[in-house]
């Protein structure tokens, strides 16, 4: 029996199908741009919303998560995303970088650094103008790998992207200051974004990129964002993704990054914001020499569902890849972790390890792992490992046995454990920032009614 | 002479079994006891719940330290109020620095005691004082807690934090097994370095070694959960003799 096309759609499916056809006349980008668009619509026309009986999407039922599909967001006049960027909380205030500012998902060149990042060796574009002028670099940047051809959030993204950054480090190029794009929503009413970003590091360069999400409290956002990353042969990139949205957010995210040889790619995720986020990555590693560190460490409470999927494809032999995810999950909230590596038939002495760590804070808390090696090459070093618990009571006892309280000892704990990941980031200064939005989640967590 | 610590019919279960069947116990100040006996008698056990460690349920007795009521006090209220245990087998925190960990506790216990926080100057004198006493490099203060020390680096750790918390009662739970002659030189000597007038100090031990550098006032054997023999400090050579076989009832 063959399956049947599914006509019973959900509201939001529905509302999506309706959207495509209100909102594609206005969407940047002519014939090339539009094929790959609606390309990509069937395949969301076909399968519907990723729901729990899509292996990938076993632990995230997006179908059932999200309930309704809110309306695109217009772009917002100047004065009010000048304003929404000066007045939302900033984690990394006092940090010396350049910015690419994304306000509702579309590109600010007036609160942006492009003339700056021009003489520093960078060369920026939006992601509009780009497809608005539907050539090949337009088609490139919608462009879905084959790696990630059965995702529908991406092909939700291709068929509605609107706006976005590419940014080019040249060859060669030492970024003097970390750059930001940096991703603020308005408070007002409930509107979707739908972002595509690109990022070249071209050969030997070096950088220190943060891509961050912000966003208020109480207000049903729908992010759909997917940064292309690619690193040049022996280029440098830290790579850090904080994701601080506001508490109803919906955020769907996902990192492309190709990898060439030797090039050392270290790329942290935070995770803090969102009622519902996911963050995916697809890795294609560079071989020979090429470094490659993932790290995670998330803080999730109340009904917070935050999933974290990554698959990792070695093709060339020779790499060296290391997986840390380390997530602290408290009240009723939903951790996900699932990683995948593969080593393909001529990936000879590949050297790669997955960890993932997750501590319950309550005993409600949920955590799913699925750690998977498909290792198709003999002589490599593989491993994953995977734990789940409690704060371990032996070392909570012995802090509290020289005088700690116990509300000090297990932020001192909980702190010790996703240090491990912020640990990844080079930059001290950066690195502190981060850590010090470990603390604001522990005080918030600490001053929250039992 | 103030007793410190009045231990009465202490008794103690983990489950359906009872680990102290009655404890008696008296330590005033300035005094040291010993408290030796066959593995499995409950010396450990006697340590814990000193502590407050929450395995174990106290089933009758009393505990006094400084006439207050110890079994009602939270674990770091214990140790803010001057009760100190060096563990047999101190706890490995990874990504906790030893010299963080070393303020944190430092500094909670000031604050329970109703005192300011110490200033960065006068904490780094303090651990760098007692540091080199016990041999306990820069290096292993910037290591996390116990991550990767060996057996006597632990122990040095341990009486090093004693050291500068400056306890009013210091209970040693085995504290020479695993080292070495010289380890137990430096422990010992840090250990005598912290005796004086207003402390008591509790050395619990299975071998008499230890008290040849530690030299008790009291000698306790604690077998089977109860206190079946004490005296002066020759008891502990007279048990090095003839070993414990008389208290369990077969050869040790």
């Amino acid at each position: 029996m063959t399956a049947e096309p599914r006509t019973i759609r959900t509201e939001a499916e529905q509302a999506l199908v309706q959207q495509f056809e209100d909102v594609l006349p206005d969407l940047p980008g002519g014939e090339r741009v539009g094929s790959v668009r609606a390309a990509a619509f069937d395949k969301f026309r076909r399968l519907g919303l990723p729901h729990r009986r899509v292996e990938e999407w076993k632990y995230t039922d997006l179908r059932a998560l999200m309930k309704r599909a809110a309306l695109p967001a217009r772009r917002p006049v100047e004065g009010a995303a000048e304003q929404t960027v000066r007045e939302t909380a900033d984690p990394l205030a006092g940090i010396n970088r350049y910015r690419l500012v994304l306000v509702d998902g579309h590109y600010f060149d007036a609160l942006s650094d492009r003339t700056a990042l021009l003489s520093a060796g960078v060369d920026v574009a939006s992601t509009r103008e780009t497809l608005a002028a539907d050539g090949e670099p337009a088609s490139q940047l919608v462009a879905t790998p084959e790696m990630a051809a059965g995702d529908i959030a991406l092909a939700l993204n291709a068929a509605f992207a609107t706006d976005g950054v590419s940014v080019h480090i040249r060859q060669g190029v030492t970024l003097d200051k970390p750059l930001e794009i940096q991703h603020v929503l308005t408070s007002g009413e409930p509107r979707s974004a739908s972002i595509r970003n690109r990022v070249v590091i071209g050969a030997g360069a070096s950088a220190q990129i943060i891509e961050t999400y912000r966003g208020p409290a109480g207000i049903a956002y729908q992010v759909n964002t997917v940064t292309e990353v690619i690193a040049g042969r022996d280029a440098t990139v830290g790579w850090v993704r904080l994701q601080v949205e506001g508490d109803a957010t919906q955020h769907l995210g996902a990192t492309l990054l190709t990898m060439a040889p030797a090039a050392r790619v270290d790329h942290l995720t935070v995770t803090a914001g969102a009622a519902v986020s996911r963050a995916e990555m697809y890795v294609t590693t560079g071989g020979e020499h090429a470094h490659l560190g993932i790290y995670a460490a998330g803080m999730i409470g109340g009904r917070q569902h935050a999933d974290m999927t990554l698959l990792i494809d070695h093709a060339l032999g020779g790499a060296y890849t290391r997986v840390v995810a380390k997530n602290a999950v408290d009240d009723d909230a939903h951790g996900v972790f699932q990683g995948k590596i593969i080593v393909e038939p001529d990936a000879q002495k590949t050297d790669a390890k997955m960890m993932a760590k997750s501590l319950l804070l309550s005993p409600t808390a949920e955590f799913d792992s699925k750690p998977e090696l498909e290792i198709y090459a003999d002589d490599v070093q593989c491993g994953h490992g995977a734990t789940s618990g409690r704060i371990d009571d032996t070392q909570l006892f012995y802090l509290m046995a020289r005088g700690v309280p116990r509300a000090v000892a297990e932020r001192l704990l909980i702190e010790a454990f996703l240090d491990e990941a912020i640990d990844a980031v080079s930059d001290e200064r950066l690195a502190t920032a981060l850590r010090a939005v470990v603390t604001a989640w522990l005080e918030k967590r600490g001053n929250a009614p039992a | 002479m103030t007793a410190l610590l009045e231990v009465r019919d202490l008794r103690v279960s983990i489950g359906e079994r009872e680990i102290l069947k009655g404890i008696d116990l008296t330590v005033n100040e300035g005094e040291t006891h010993a408290i030796m006996g066959p593995n499995g008698g409950g010396k450990s056990t006697l340590a814990y719940v000193l502590a407050g460690k929450d395995d174990y349920e106290v089933t009758g007795g009393s505990v006094l330290f400084k006439g207050q009521d110890l079994l009602a006090m939270a674990i770091d209220e214990r140790a803010a109020a001057g009760v100190f245990l060096a563990f047999q087998y101190p706890i490995e925190i990874p990504g906790v620095a030893t010299m963080t960990f070393l303020k944190a506790a430092l500094n909670a216990q000031r604050k329970q005691r109703g005192e300011g926080e110490i200033s960065t100057p006068d904490f780094m004198r303090k651990v760098r004082e007692v540091s080199k006493k016990l041999n306990v490099t820069d290096e292993m203060l910037r290591r996390p807690l116990n991550v990767g020390f060996s057996g006597g680096e632990k122990k040095r750790n341990e009486i090093m934090q004693m050291a500068l918390l400056e306890p009013s009662l210091c209970v040693l739970d085995e504290t020479d097994s695993g080292l070495d002659i010289d380890a137990l030189r430096v422990v010992a000597d840090g250990v005598n370095a912290l005796k004086s007038p207003t402390r008591g100090t509790v050395v619990i031990t299975h071998y008499q070694r230890l008290l040849n550098y530690i030299v008790p006032d009291f000698v306790h054997v604690l077998s089977a959960g109860r206190i079946v023999r004490s005296g002066g400090k020759e008891l502990a050579l007279e048990l090095e003799a003839k070993g414990y076989a008389e208290f369990t009832g077969k050869a040790a």
